[in-house]
């Protein structure tokens, strides 16, 4: 808090400074409705009032690591522009950002990834030209979260990834080799479930939520194609890899109905299973009851045709387009999540645990320099992936979600059931491009 | 002059209590009703003012959507278990309740008090502690006495354990709920009948339930029936605490509310006019199996129910 208290007194007197050289300079402007010059020049200009200041309100949707509230508050407060409330909001933040923009002028300023619906009416503003400069100090992942049609409409603030957590003592017991490909992981899930313990825990839902991505990515594919006016997995490699979580959901060696789900290392610290798919902002948790028995992977690749990868998900700091301060909140946005990058890095790594969004701040983060911590952020670095993007809408996701699910819970048949999923993503794509 | 002095007054003190409950009721009830009415002729997403008209398109999609028709498909399956299994089991309460010499009020309070249980805080004990997959849950425990390797509840769906699981929630949240109308019921039986009952001759236990006690109980009887299935096709909170989590919905389980929740208010896109269209079906067919109902059950001769001794 030093050094946010000699920042906030640096502002404050460089405010006045300022305020004092507008005063000195005199009120008259020249615009119409501006008071005569006074007849009496020993009197000089009368003291000008200083402009009012407008009150912008931001949201967040309620971070669970102690500390992160106070820290926004505090960047808010030491803004100069303008007075910035900031609002916390627990519970289905999503939702109620969506309810938000469809009549309201608050939020001014928000974080969101952007859809593509919000842009058809008008409900984002684009921020390319706060952007522009550092662009491509972004990772291209992130920065596709909040790029539509090319315009990007959100300032990626911090990168939330997933990685494959195991304990190496554990696989050495069992003569396991961390997995490779995607083979090896259901292989090894197989070995590791003994004693009680199962194998892979990659949520209560067999991982239809968490691997779907991960699944397509290891063959090669995607949601969409560049560009997102295709549908990405419209191949039938997809249909083999969605396939391999039949596999894993067959075999007993997944962890179902654990008290906690995938996003808490409850059941990988407690014992439950040997490995678990889980957010990177587990990672202290995990250091504190394993200490240097834990490592992490990438999803591992399909085939040699395929690639390791890790998902990633950034919320990006947004302008109402309702606003009654459009350019104010613009200006703030820029200074908080373009200028100041010290600010975002202490964000980012301060009070949990994420990769900066701007690569150029990664290489600055301590949290990120060694042992698993800093294998992670080389695989955001190398291998992230979007989930889903702002073209690929709700209905797309349900259809593609309900199929992932059959083929893994039911067996149902790979072929059909992706198929299913691509002819409902292509009547979306429809309806949006025509 | 003093008569229409009093009626005014009337007048005033009637819309004085009735008035803010009209208003109250309008601006919550009707209007957000005709409101998804109106979005369910548009193109509504993200939107509750829209500007794209499109007819019936809306209603086509979800008569033709297979996760909305396979929903009802799993409104159905619950409501064969749920609505017969409450019925039987709530007035075997009931009756039970009824015969006891003392403690009555006591048992009266035990099985009623689950009714006041909040759906969602039942989920999560049913679903974290009771029916959790692990070792250390209940049923995993019961079992694992028996050497039995921990259950998947709610993620085994061959066989689909998890209607284990979604059932007995209900099953405890409303059983104590029916067993009150039937008890209220029961004790409205005028005595004399059975004394009737048993100078003709007719055995107790029975015989007796069967010609005495089940026909006096035919308007509760009907009505139970008709809550439940409305009950039933209203199931959500349950089911989404139990099944959802913070990513989606397995589609299987997925009643038609929950089905509608997502696209109506899924944060990837808020599919308004779909949504309402749902809704208007759902409405719909709730009202046609339920007037289906009541006319198969006689609900206008229910209250009638001593016609049946004739």
């Amino acid at each position: 808090m030093q050094s946010r208290s000699r920042r906030s007194f640096l502002t404050l007197a460089g405010t006045a400074a300022v305020g004092a050289v507008a005063a000195a300079c005199g009120s008259n402007t020249g615009r119409p409705g501006d008071p005569p010059p006074s007849t009496a020049m020993s009197a000089g200009p009368p003291p000008s009032k200083p402009a009012a200041k407008v009150t912008l309100q931001q949201w967040y949707h309620a971070y669970g690591e102690d500390g992160v509230q106070d820290a926004v508050r505090g960047y808010a407060a030491s803004y100069p522009g303008a007075t910035v409330k900031v609002q916390w909001n627990p519970g289905d933040y999503d939702s109620k950002i969506v309810t938000a923009l469809q009549n309201s002028a608050v939020p001014d300023v928000f974080e969101a990834q952007v859809k593509i619906d919000w842009v058809r009416q008008n409900q984002v503003v684009a921020l390319d030209d706060l952007i522009g400069p550092v662009k491509n100090d972004f990772s291209p992942a992130v920065l596709a979260a909040q790029t539509v049609e090319g315009k990007v409409y959100g300032i990626p603030q911090a990168t939330d990834t997933q990685v494959l957590f195991y304990r190496p003592s554990l696989l050495q017991a069992a003569g396991v080799q961390p997995p490779q490909t995607v083979d090896e992981l259901v292989d090894a899930a197989g070995k590791l479930s003994r004693d009680g313990v199962k194998g892979l825990f990659v949520g209560n839902d067999g991982g239809v939520a968490t691997l779907t991505g991960p699944l397509l990515w290891s063959a090669g594919l995607d949601y969409l194609k560049p560009g997102g006016r295709e549908v990405g997995f419209d191949d039938p490699r997809a249909a083999t890899a969605l396939g391999k979580l039949r596999a894993l959901n067959a075999n007993s060696s997944l962890l179902l109905g654990a008290p906690t789900d995938w996003s808490d290392p409850g059941a990988f610290i407690d014992g439950l299973c040997a490995m678990q798919w889980t957010g990177l902002w587990n990672m202290p948790k995990i250091r504190d009851a394993f200490n240097d028995d834990f490592a992490v992977l990438p999803f591992p690749k399909l085939d040699n045709s395929g690639a390791p990868s890790v998902p990633v998900g950034a919320y990006g700091a947004m302008v109402n387009a309702k606003s009654k301060h459009v350019a104010e909140a613009k200006a703030f946005v820029k200074w908080l999540w373009v200028d100041q990058t010290t600010d975002q890095l202490e964000f980012a790594t301060r009070f949990g645990f994420h990769v900066p969004a701007r690569q150029s701040l990664i290489d600055k983060a301590d949290t990120l320099r060694s042992g698993p911590a800093a294998d992670v952020a080389r695989f955001v670095k190398e291998n992230s992936h979007l989930v889903g993007g702002p073209v690929w809408t709700q209905q797309a996701n349900t259809a593609l979600s309900d199929a992932v699910a059959k083929i893994a819970k039911e067996g149902a048949d790979p072929v059909a059931q992706t198929k299913a999923a691509v002819t409902v993503a292509q009547s979306e794509l429809k309806r949006l491009f025509g | 002059m003093k008569a229409p002095a009093r009626k005014t007054r009337d007048t005033l003190a009637f819309w004085g209590f009735v008035g803010p409950f009209l208003i109250g009721l309008a601006v919550f009830a009707y209007l957000p009703i005709g409101w998804s009415v109106y979005l369910s002729f548009f193109d509504a997403r993200n939107t509750v003012t829209p500007s794209v008209f499109v007819g019936l398109d809306n209603y086509a999609h979800m008569l033709t959507d297979g996760p909305f028709l396979a929903s009802l498909g799993t409104f159905s399956v619950f409501a064969v278990v749920i609505v017969p299994l409450t019925f039987v089991l709530s007035l075997a309460l009931a009756v039970g309740v009824h015969q006891l010499r003392f403690a009555r009020a006591f048992f009266r309070s035990v099985f009623f008090l689950p009714f006041a249980c909040s759906y969602v805080v039942a989920s999560l004990i049913w679903k974290t502690s009771l029916f959790s997959g692990v070792r250390y849950g209940l049923a995993n425990t019961v079992l694992g006495l028996f050497g039995a390797d921990p259950v998947a509840w709610t993620g085994t769906v061959d066989p689909p354990l998890y209607w284990i699981v979604l059932v007995t929630a209900r099953l405890w949240l409303q059983l104590g709920f029916y067993m009150i109308l039937f008890l209220a019921a029961l004790q409205r039986i005028p005595v004399r009948l059975y004394e009737a009952a048993w100078l003709d001759g007719a055995k107790p236990g029975w015989q007796v339930f069967r010609y005495i006690t089940l026909p006096q109980l035919r308007a509760t009887s009907v009505a139970v029936l008709l809550l439940n299935l409305i009950n039933a096709y209203q199931a959500f909170d349950e089911f989404y605490n139990i099944m959802g989590d913070s990513r989606g919905y397995p589609p299987f389980a997925r009643p038609p509310l929950v089905y509608l929740y997502y696209t109506s208010l899924g944060s990837g896109g808020q599919d308004l006019g779909r949504g309402s269209a749902g809704a208007v079906l759902l409405a719909l067919l709730i009202a046609l199996v339920t007037l289906s109902q009541g006319r198969l059950f006689r609900f206008d001769r229910g209250a009638l129910s001593s016609t049946a001794l004739s």
